[in-house]
């Protein structure tokens, strides 16, 4: 009886190893699933641009302005526009996040204080960018009297992104080892000094694959900008920030109104007309471009920064 | 002498160093401080500017009245309305996103090979890095099409395209956070489990999961709160129709999509229409604080428990 007992056993150890195993086999093919889903997600969202917005992309359509006519219809202003409210926000968010971040890392002593600094950005990275958009219209164009400007638009863009660049620097602040620090310190070197010359220069691969990721998304978002009453329809640039005549340089651009990339395609995607339909999937094209440059960037940085660290 | 003056003057040196630190250090927290007064700034406009609605509209009418008509003359202020529309979108969109994110995080965390990850994960970031507007016209023009020809009726602006898209948009943000918990857990844990014979699915779900149920529960929370601020896909794809239902295959406007449609249009500073959508933003503002606030307590749960 013992040796039919021992079998029976057997077969069920068997039994149960085979369906541990079709289940894991089972559950690969679901997460395979699942992450060919997203792929194919991205895509279909990219091969439908392309076959819609691919016959628009001329050099027309980079050099027009916006048109009632969609096919003499370009995004001249618009990416002029999107390029010089980065460069406001880039302006802005970079020093002041890089400020923090080093602030909090290396000087913010551990109290309440600190702690509600660090609860406050946490919740800041999760405010709706919407409401950035109203904060911004309460502030900036109706209190300080700024109108829906390029100004604005950077600013609002700028704080918006600011917890990202704060999150990053941090981050790579704290990867650099404390020994760096101390070994500064025993030859003499100020906190300041300190970071200045090392800490700074070691987190700066780190940092700036923050600042393009912030940027990134600050290139696409609308809402903000739709919220501040960015201009759909605008027929001239910005003016240019070099003068021949002196004083050279001209900070007018700053208070000019604007449109930019995403407003330029919700314009054109709230119209019924399917002409206006080819020339947003066109400019999101272009918009998905300039992200995916931008994100693909900061990837291949991190990867080699994770290659080359040296401690 | 000489060495009098000697010590003088590297104490005055040593004297300015140290005001040039404490200067550096003064301009450093007040950078910091920007992000203080960002939120305050935020609470002010919200309330001040609310405030001045809630005076010509009870409080008590905002939150049961079942109409939402600012701009009629018979003007209504239901917030439910624009609610229903951000619940149901929402609804749709975390049904999608919290199982496939969950999956895709079990899956990369304790089953794919680096190699797959390696690859994995940089797709996921260029997913979550394309803007909602683009994916707001996939929804219009790919998704709802397509969903057209298995429901017909299905109008145009629906809440089920919306949603979907939404879902899909949020995947990677759970997955992500998701997979940053479990990975949290120490190997020790999962050792003990195969010890004990399990199999990597049984130490997956029953052993991993568990012990990371708060970074989880956190992925989630910030995932409603990422579904319940969204914009520009509703606003695209929802259509901009205020509609008080619970129904995915109608077309209804959410909080987001009613601010942005007000902002388009070219309603005068001060006027009740204008400060409608400072009232709906505060109500969107303190919801997404909730979840936010929960979200980030525990996460910090689980990153000090390992």
């Amino acid at each position: 009886m013992p040796k039919q007992r021992s079998t029976r056993d057997l077969s069920l150890i068997r039994r149960l190893i085979r369906s541990g195993k079709r289940n894991e086999t089972l559950f690969i093919a679901t997460g395979l699933a699942a992450l060919a889903l997203a792929v194919l997600t991205f895509l279909a969202l990219f091969i439908d641009m392309l076959i819609d917005g691919s016959p628009r992309l001329t050099a027309e359509f980079f050099s027009n302005y916006a048109s009632r006519k969609a096919e003499k219809a370009g995004i001249l202003a618009a990416w002029v526009g999107t390029f010089t409210v980065m460069l406001v926000t880039a302006a802005v968010a970079v020093p002041l996040g890089v400020m923090s971040g080093i602030y909090l890392e290396e000087y913010a002593p551990k109290n309440r204080f600190t702690d509600l600094i660090e609860i406050n950005i946490n919740n800041l990275a999760g405010v709706p960018s919407i409401v950035y958009g109203l904060l911004a219209l309460g502030m900036f164009v109706h209190t300080f009297g700024m109108g829906a400007s390029v100004a604005t638009a950077g600013l609002t863009l700028a704080l918006l992104i600011l917890p990202v660049v704060i999150v990053a620097t941090r981050e790579s602040i704290r990867a650099i080892p404390g020994s760096i620090r101390e070994a500064a310190y025993a030859l003499g070197a100020t906190r300041w000094q300190t970071v200045q010359h090392h800490v700074l220069p070691y987190s700066m691969p780190g940092i700036l694959t923050g600042v393009i990721i912030g940027l990134s998304r600050a290139i696409g978002e609308t809402a903000p900008i739709v919220i501040i009453g960015a201009v759909t329809f605008i027929a001239f640039l910005p003016g240019s920030p070099v003068q021949s005549a002196p004083p050279f340089i001209s900070f007018d651009w700053l208070s000019a109104p604007f449109t930019a990339m995403p407003i330029q395609i919700f314009n054109w995607t709230s119209r019924p007309d399917a002409a206006f339909q080819a020339n947003a999937s066109a400019a999101a094209l272009v918009l998905v471009a300039m992200t995916v440059v931008m994100n693909g960037l900061a990837i291949w940085l991190r990867y080699r920064l994770r290659r080359n660290i040296k401690w | 002498m000489s060495t009098h003056s000697q010590i003088a003057g590297r104490l005055a040196h040593r004297r300015s160093r140290q005001r040039k630190e404490k200067l550096i250090e003064l301009t450093l927290l007040s950078a910091a401080l920007v992000a203080i007064a960002t939120t305050l700034g935020i609470v002010f406009i919200l309330f001040s500017e609310s405030l001045v609605f809630f005076r010509q509209v009870p409080i008590w009418d905002f939150l049961t009245d079942t109409q939402w008509t600012p701009l009629f003359s018979d003007a209504h202020f239901g917030i439910s309305v624009l609610l229903s529309g951000t619940l149901t979108s929402s609804a749709i969109a975390l049904a999608i996103a919290i199982p496939m994110g969950t999956v895709l995080a079990v899956y990369l965390s304790e089953f794919a090979s680096p190699r797959t990850r390696e690859i994995a994960k940089p797709v996921l970031e260029l997913l979550a890095g394309i803007p909602t507007i683009v994916f707001g016209y996939f929804a219009l023009f790919f998704v709802t099409p397509l969903l057209q020809k298995i429901i017909p009726g299905l109008p145009g602006f629906n809440l089920l395209g919306a949603g979907i898209v939404m879902g899909v948009m949020i995947v990677p943000y759970i997955s992500s956070i998701s997979e940053d918990a479990m990975r949290a857990v120490p190997v020790l844990l999962r050792e003990g489990s195969y010890a004990l014979g399990a199999t990597r699915l049984q130490t997956a779900f029953k052993v991993v999961v568990p012990a990371a149920f708060s970074g989880l529960a956190a992925a989630y929370i910030l995932g409603i709160s990422r579904a319940v601020g969204e914009t520009m896909i509703v606003a695209v794809a929802a259509g901009m129709q205020p509609n008080l239902t619970f129904n995915p295959t109608e077309s209804a406007a959410t909080v987001t999509a009613y601010i942005v449609q007000v902002a388009k249009g070219d309603l005068p500073h001060g006027s009740l229409g204008y400060q409608t959508i400072f009232a709906a933003g505060l109500a969107l503002f303190l919801i997404t604080l909730l979840f936010n606030l929960a979200g980030y307590w525990l996460r910090r749960r689980y990153r000090e428990t390992y």
